[in-house]
């Protein structure tokens, strides 16, 4: 590949590109569901039948981002026809060749089916992705990841050329305030503003921070982005560097995701190359690189002033504000800070004009947001909506409807620090301001959905739990803060619940909102408030009762046996790990309720369903 | 640009306060008091404890701040001790009195804002420790050598050398000792011996009285930072 010393010859060479010959593709997820599930064998097991059936150069064999709907992994994507298959594994790929790319016959069995049975092989008719509109995700099943050849030719770069073809920086924060584009990190700061506040701030040196510190249990919008398509975030980059006039750039990212580091690292090597980075990009006389910031997996360095700690090698702890990074950031120079969604978002708006973009959305909420839509759904995966999506389309027809065919208890939205919404809310338009108002948060976009096998007590300390844990500790409210309400919660689900802990928790849950130092505090709440808000009653049998209505509080269960229809096979007892059923063969046995663990194990293996539980 | 006055509005009393400085301040020149534990007039403010919170702006929209950092602006209203601000104070003296159950300070602290029991569950009997920081600070800002530093988040979080191990940047002064607010730090002085975060450090005495003056490790520091000879600090105050 030539280094590209003006607009002209990049797009020259994109013409070159794109005039050549595309034989059909098989490209295989490589995103992070299917990874584990064993995506690589099936990526050898391609190339290993491709070259015996003589298929070797004319069907192309990629490894894609994520594809999506990572509950059928693994998944493939075949192009030009667009057919999607699932859960593939190494031994289902000689019938793909031989059917699919040898024959040109779709296989049922590797199709998405409806409920009702009917069988969808493409793409555009699975409701999972009827539903989406996919900007950020758009090349996720197109390109490979470390091609930049397959991110020019699916038009990559096309928006620096336009904006070093003669705009101004101006312009450019211009068209980003235009677009109501906000931040998707969480706090829903509008990027426009953001850019221009640090443009304005005198000073020769400023810097741009990609934040790729994504530490939400269950979330992996970040993370699929950076592995799939890093080239996106590093064109936003480039523009946003040469909008704020800042020469350096930085991308924060965790370490534990080692293929998005490695990914990024071979982008970044890619374009400096060619001549996107580095001095007079384009021969436009802008200068700009990007560096990697390793950081070691603390949850509060997503916090931005805790991330610039982190990286000037302090510890990572937040520092108050004012001063906004804008203006003092890292190492005291003017730096703005946006989320890896962020990035991703601002070649699409260059490209296709703000008003393409602020006509997707809601008044105040402007273009797609990811989500990792997890937890009792058919279909868990990632998802791009426009913003206003309603959770009951999310749920029921991306989702595909409750697992198990169970029914709907609610959805947190926004992370550890968002809060649970009731099914009163299903109708509710996905934005920043509508789930405030109902007690929860866009956060980065986890979204998680919950039956009535969840109960809400526990979800409140499962999430506490790691919001203690990650709390940084230096200011009072959140360190004792989060640490006593973890307590009650666990009392609460001990049954040592009282009634005066419900209106204790409330009073410190708005001292920590008000007072706590960064957003992790403040947040903190969000599990703890919304779930008494909306599910009063379900606290109250915990603590007047001493029941667990969904049966998952362990300490308020009780296991029986059913001596009708207890054949007395023994199979709990050679299960049981506490010794505690008894009983003579052939007889309904006992549980010793004083020895019992409650640990489930006794009904799991009874196959008359002679176990009870009740609470 | 310092030297601007910037007019704002303090409990209802409209006051001039130097640019660049902060409400806490500006409000302790009016004579107005606002409690503080973490904050110390010879250390960078940092905003640990959250007892100096105000309230700030016009209702319906006000916010919390701790007044510590931040800095006043024209026009700025700030409440004090309104009812929220109160609260919040009580709150967190609440938190900290299950905190650190030993730490005299906080409960008068907190029995001056009416506190005297903590709903919350208790740590320690002995705890005393309120993690305000004030002793790293000092460390870092006024001694400048950093020998202690913040350990570990919120479950485990504590103040400890690095390893919890003897270190070797510290100099022995005992400044960290000194500033803390609930006296937690361990110190002993035998023999010519001073004991502090576990290390052991041989005290100088004076050429002329023989009265210990300072670790020889913090003499050392001193001749160090000025350039002098060590030899010139082993004559003490009182006899130089």
């Amino acid at each position: 590949m030539p280094k590209f010393e003006s607009i002209k010859q990049l797009e020259k060479y994109r013409g070159k590109l794109l005039s050549s010959r595309k034989p059909p593709q098989v490209l295989v997820c490589g995103g992070p569901g299917c990874l584990p599930m064993g995506s690589e064998e099936v990526a050898a097991a391609f190339k290993s039948q491709m070259k015996k059936r003589g298929l070797k150069g004319k069907v192309v064999l990629k490894e894609s981002g994520c594809q999506g709907m990572c509950a059928k992994a693994v998944k493939l994507m075949l192009r030009p026809q667009e057919i999607t298959y699932q859960h593939i594994t190494a031994e289902d790929v000689p019938l793909i060749v031989e059917e699919t790319l040898m024959n040109g016959r779709i296989v049922d069995k590797f199709c998405y089916q409806e409920p009702d049975g009917a069988i969808k092989a493409h793409k555009s008719k699975v409701p999972f992705y009827q539903g989406q509109l996919p900007i950020v995700l758009s090349r996720m099943d197109l390109i490979d990841p470390g091609s930049l050849d397959d991110y020019l030719a699916a038009g990559g770069y096309q928006a620096v050329q336009k904006v070093f073809g003669g705009m101004k920086p101006d312009e450019v924060i211009d068209a980003m305030e235009r677009s109501g584009l906000r931040g998707r990190g969480g706090g829903g700061f509008p990027t426009g503003r953001k850019w221009r506040l640090c443009r304005e701030v005198p000073g020769e040196v400023k810097y741009i921070i990609c934040n790729g510190d994504e530490g939400d249990p269950g979330a992996f919008m970040d993370r699929a982005v950076m592995e799939g398509d890093p080239h996106a975030v590093l064109e936003g980059m480039i523009i946003g560097g040469f909008a704020i006039g800042a020469n350096q750039g930085f991308i924060y990212v965790r370490h534990e995701y080692p293929l998005a580091v490695k990914r990024l690292n071979q982008a970044i090597e890619q374009v400096r190359k060619v001549g996107l980075l580095g001095a007079n990009i384009l021969g436009s006389g802008f200068g700009f690189d990007i560096k990697i910031s390793k950081g070691a997996g603390a949850f509060v360095c997503g916090e931005e002033t805790a991330l610039i700690a982190s990286m000037e090698g302090q510890i990572g702890e937040p520092h108050p504000r004012p001063p906004y990074p804008a203006v003092e950031g890292l190492w005291g120079k003017p730096t703005v800070i946006n989320n890896v969604e962020t990035w991703a978002n601002v070649a699409a708006i260059m490209n296709n004009g703000p008003e393409w973009y602020a006509g997707i959305g809601t008044e105040n909420s402007k273009g797609t947001k990811v989500f990792s839509l997890v937890g009792a759904v058919n279909n868990t995966g990632l998802v791009e909506v426009p913003m206003g999506t309603t959770l009951k389309q999310m749920v029921f027809e991306l989702g595909g409807g409750i697992r198990g065919g169970g029914e709907f208890k609610a959805v947190q939205t926004g992370g550890p620090s968002g809060g649970c919404i009731p099914k009163q809310f299903l109708d509710l338009p996905v934005d920043y301001d509508s789930l405030q108002s109902v007690g929860s948060i866009m956060g980065s976009g986890g979204m998680i959905v919950m039956d009535e096998h969840s109960c809400m007590v526990d979800v409140a300390r499962y999430f506490m739990s790691f919001l203690h844990d990650e709390s940084c500790g230096k200011c009072t409210p959140c360190r004792e803060g989060t640490g006593q309400l973890l307590e009650i919660l666990t009392a609460i689900t001990k049954g040592e619940g009282r009634p005066e802990h419900l209106p204790l928790m409330e009073e410190l849950c708005a001292t920590m909102r008000d007072a706590s130092l960064c957003g992790l505090g403040q947040s903190a709440v969000n599990p703890v408030l919304s779930t008494i808000k909306y599910f009063r009653k379900e606290y109250e049998a915990h603590i007047n009762q001493k029941k667990c209505p969904a049966l998952v509080c362990r300490a308020l269960l009780k296991y029986t046996v059913d001596p009708e229809t207890c054949t007395g096979c023994l199979a709990c007892v050679r299960e049981c790990p506490a010794n505690a059923i008894h009983g003579e063969a052939a007889e309904p046995q006992d549980i010793d309720q004083e020895l019992c663990v409650k640990c489930g194990m006794c009904q799991a293996v009874c196959k008359f369903d002679a176990v009870k539980v009740e609470s | 640009m310092k030297n601007d006055s910037v007019n704002l509005t303090i409990d209802g009393r409209k006051v001039a306060a130097a640019a660049g400085t902060t409400v806490l301040l500006a409000a302790k020149a009016e004579g107005i008091d606002i409690p503080t534990l973490c904050y110390h007039p010879e250390l960078k403010p940092e905003g640990h404890c959250r007892l100096c919170v105000v309230e700030i702006g016009e209702a319906p929209h006000t916010r919390l701040v701790n007044s510590c950092t931040f800095p006043v602006a024209p026009g700025l209203v700030v409440q004090t001790a309104s009812e929220r601000v109160l609260a919040s104070r009580r709150m967190v003296l609440e938190l900290l009195l299950a905190q650190a159950p030993a730490a005299e300070l906080i409960q008068k602290l907190a029995a001056d804002m009416g506190v005297y029991e903590t709903r919350f569950k208790k740590g320690h009997p002995q705890a005393r420790c309120i993690l305000c920081g004030q002793c790293v600070r000092t460390c870092r800002e006024v001694v400048g050598v950093s020998a202690i530093s913040m350990a570990f988040r919120t479950p485990g979080k504590k103040v400890a050398t690095p390893f919890a191990e003897e270190s070797e940047a510290c100099i022995g002064c005992g400044s960290c000792v000194f500033i803390c607010p609930t006296n937690v730090i361990a110190y002993s002085e035998k023999d010519g011996v001073r004991t502090v975060w576990g290390r052991h450090f041989e005290l100088q005495p004076c050429q002329k009285c023989g009265n210990y003056i300072a670790p020889k490790a913090q003499l050392e520091h001193w001749a160090k930072i000025t350039g002098e000879p060590v030899e010139s600090f082993y004559t003490c105050r009182d006899c130089r």
